[in-house]
């Protein structure tokens, strides 16, 4: 049987190098994959995600189909996604607030977009046409940001609560990208946070993040390669004091540790989660 | 241009400017926070290449690699978000970049690092066991029709790009590989590499268009060891449909 739904506990990002220390669940309940790296036919690595599918949750987390582009879904792209979909049949699927493909490139990173009417329309048509596609609902998740842009009349939260008002989709609330994008455009995470549409979060991630000196002050880099900063955490408790225990990620993408110290990160969540849902 | 057009355009040309509409609360750090963006998406593709051609890495150095790479991915983004094929136009395009020219073997040995992606990531299926051609009789053995695993993949080589990959590599068994033809399977979770026999490739490609294992290996001396190389690297399976 399937997992329908993530647990209201800590995840991990799988990586291969940990598939020996996941042979019996600890403070590691539910894990999370890139959905393009098992758009494959067939071999090692799409075999250990269905054996690993059959004891753990899993999340499948897009970040190729371009919700944010300008231009129409790439449809060899969608029709990956739901082949994959059928086949792994994830507990959830999250995509990003972002565009990642352009004139037939595909750039591997995600990309901001301006926030205005127009733009919401087009995000929220792409949206609508995914979740129809796959035949369930999707969470988006917030970027984070280095600058903006001079032509957005929204800010971010309305953005998002309108195109999970418009859509349907819930949210994937990344305390790290909030973090980051406040520090980077001089704002305020908590204020962020009390505008942003709680009520429809299905996922929390939480990651670290470096920082680089530039003119004038202080760039913070979402590189996902070290453990969760101390504010980050701080902002993730305020948080889950609102909304109840929900499924929280650790995401740690770049000089990926040993799993001891994954699985510290994810008791420290489970802690969290654990206080809240006693009180 | 559109916005996303000039933006794109601008994150894989380090020489473009900074996209007009962007802002930032100090405004003489907008190119620099833009640059955020031109190292992540130049950055994480050259990285996929160091993963995805670890001996070409290693032959030409990190640097010179770093540098060849860079070049690459400007003009050649991935055209799809699966990055598990990504650089599938290296092998050529190194091979005709002038300044590792002097390697002329380049383009072979990256041709066998990307064989080896194709055939790990391929659909799985069983491959055809040998002990069964035993319960067969000799005299009916060439009108045997065999399927290509769907694992098979093969290069050609004028150089012994095995050998070199295979020095570089902890493939001790290989490093003494001719050139000619090099044959990689997957017949379960493990990659096969062999230096095929001249006419491996003929052979299998016959098979593949449902001829027969006589039609396939008739007319060559060599037949015998074609037909082990086969069968021990798994390149073989049961021939599911009925046409003759």
């Amino acid at each position: 049987m399937p997992f329908t739904q993530l647990p209201q506990s800590a995840g991990v990002g799988f990586k291969p190098a940990h598939y020996d220390d996941l042979t019996e669940a600890g403070a590691v309940t539910w894990l999370e994959v890139h959905a393009e790296n098992y758009m494959l036919d067939g071999g090692p690595r799409r075999a250990m995600l269905a054996e690993l599918s059959e004891r753990f949750a899993i999340s499948a987390h897009g970040v190729g189909l371009s919700i944010g582009g300008e231009g129409p879904l790439d449809r060899d792209h969608l029709k990956r996604l739901k082949a994959l979909m059928d086949w792994l049949k994830p507990a959830q699927f999250s995509e990003h607030l972002a565009w990642s493909s352009h004139g037939g490139a595909y750039l591997n990173d995600l990309l901001p977009l301006p926030y205005t009417r127009a733009t919401l329309e087009t995000v929220s048509a792409h949206i609508s046409e995914v979740q129809d596609v796959l035949g369930r609902r999707m969470l988006l998740e917030n970027p984070s940001s280095y600058l903006s842009f001079t032509e957005s009349t929204l800010s971010e939260t309305d953005f998002l609560g309108e195109l999970a008002h418009r859509t349907g989709c819930g949210m994937l609330l990344d305390i790290n990208n909030v973090f980051v994008s406040a520090t980077n455009l001089r704002l305020s995470a908590e204020a962020y946070l009390d505008a942003y549409p709680l009520e429809h979060v299905g996922e929390i991630h939480l990651a670290g993040h470096h920082a680089q000196e530039i003119e004038g002050g202080t760039l913070l880099i979402d590189s996902h390669g070290s453990e969760v900063a101390d504010p980050v955490w701080a902002l993730y408790e305020r948080t889950i004091a609102k909304t109840g225990p929900r499924p929280t990620l650790i995401e740690w993408d770049n000089d990926v540790p040993d799993f001891a110290t994954l699985e510290r990160e994810a008791a420290r969540a489970n802690a969290i989660l654990q206080r809240r849902a006693a009180a | 241009m559109s916005l996303q057009s000039s933006f794109a355009r601008a994150v894989l040309r380090p020489e473009a400017e900074t996209p007009a509409p962007l802002t930032a609360p100090d405004e003489r750090t907008v190119s620099t926070r833009f640059n955020v963006y031109r190292n992540n998406v130049t950055v994480s593709l050259v990285e996929s290449l160091t993963e995805a051609f670890p001996v070409i890495a290693k032959l030409v150095g990190e640097n010179f690699f770093t540098a060849m790479a860079r070049e690459f991915v400007r003009d050649n983004p991935p055209t799809s978000p699966v990055m598990a094929f990504y650089g599938d136009a290296f092998p050529d395009w190194i091979a005709d970049f002038p300044p590792a020219a002097s390697l002329p073997y380049l383009g072979e040995v990256a041709r066998i690092e990307q064989s080896r992606r194709e055939a790990y990531h391929a659909a799985d299926a069983q491959p055809f066991a040998i002990e069964r051609l035993s319960k067969v009789p000799p005299e009916d053995l060439p009108l045997l029709r065999f399927g290509v695993h769907p694992s098979v993949r093969f290069v050609t080589t004028r150089h012994p790009a095995l050998a070199i990959w295979a020095r570089n590599s902890e493939a001790a068994h290989l490093i003494a590989a001719p050139a000619g033809e090099v044959l990689i399977t997957r017949p379960y979770w493990t990659l096969i590499l062999n230096a095929a026999p001249s006419g491996t490739i003929a052979a299998l490609s016959t098979l593949g268009q449902g001829r027969s294992l006589g039609e396939a290996l008739g007319d060559i001396d060599d037949a015998p060891s074609i037909l082990a190389t086969l069968f021990s690297s798994g390149a073989v399976i049961e021939r599911t449909s009925n046409h003759d």
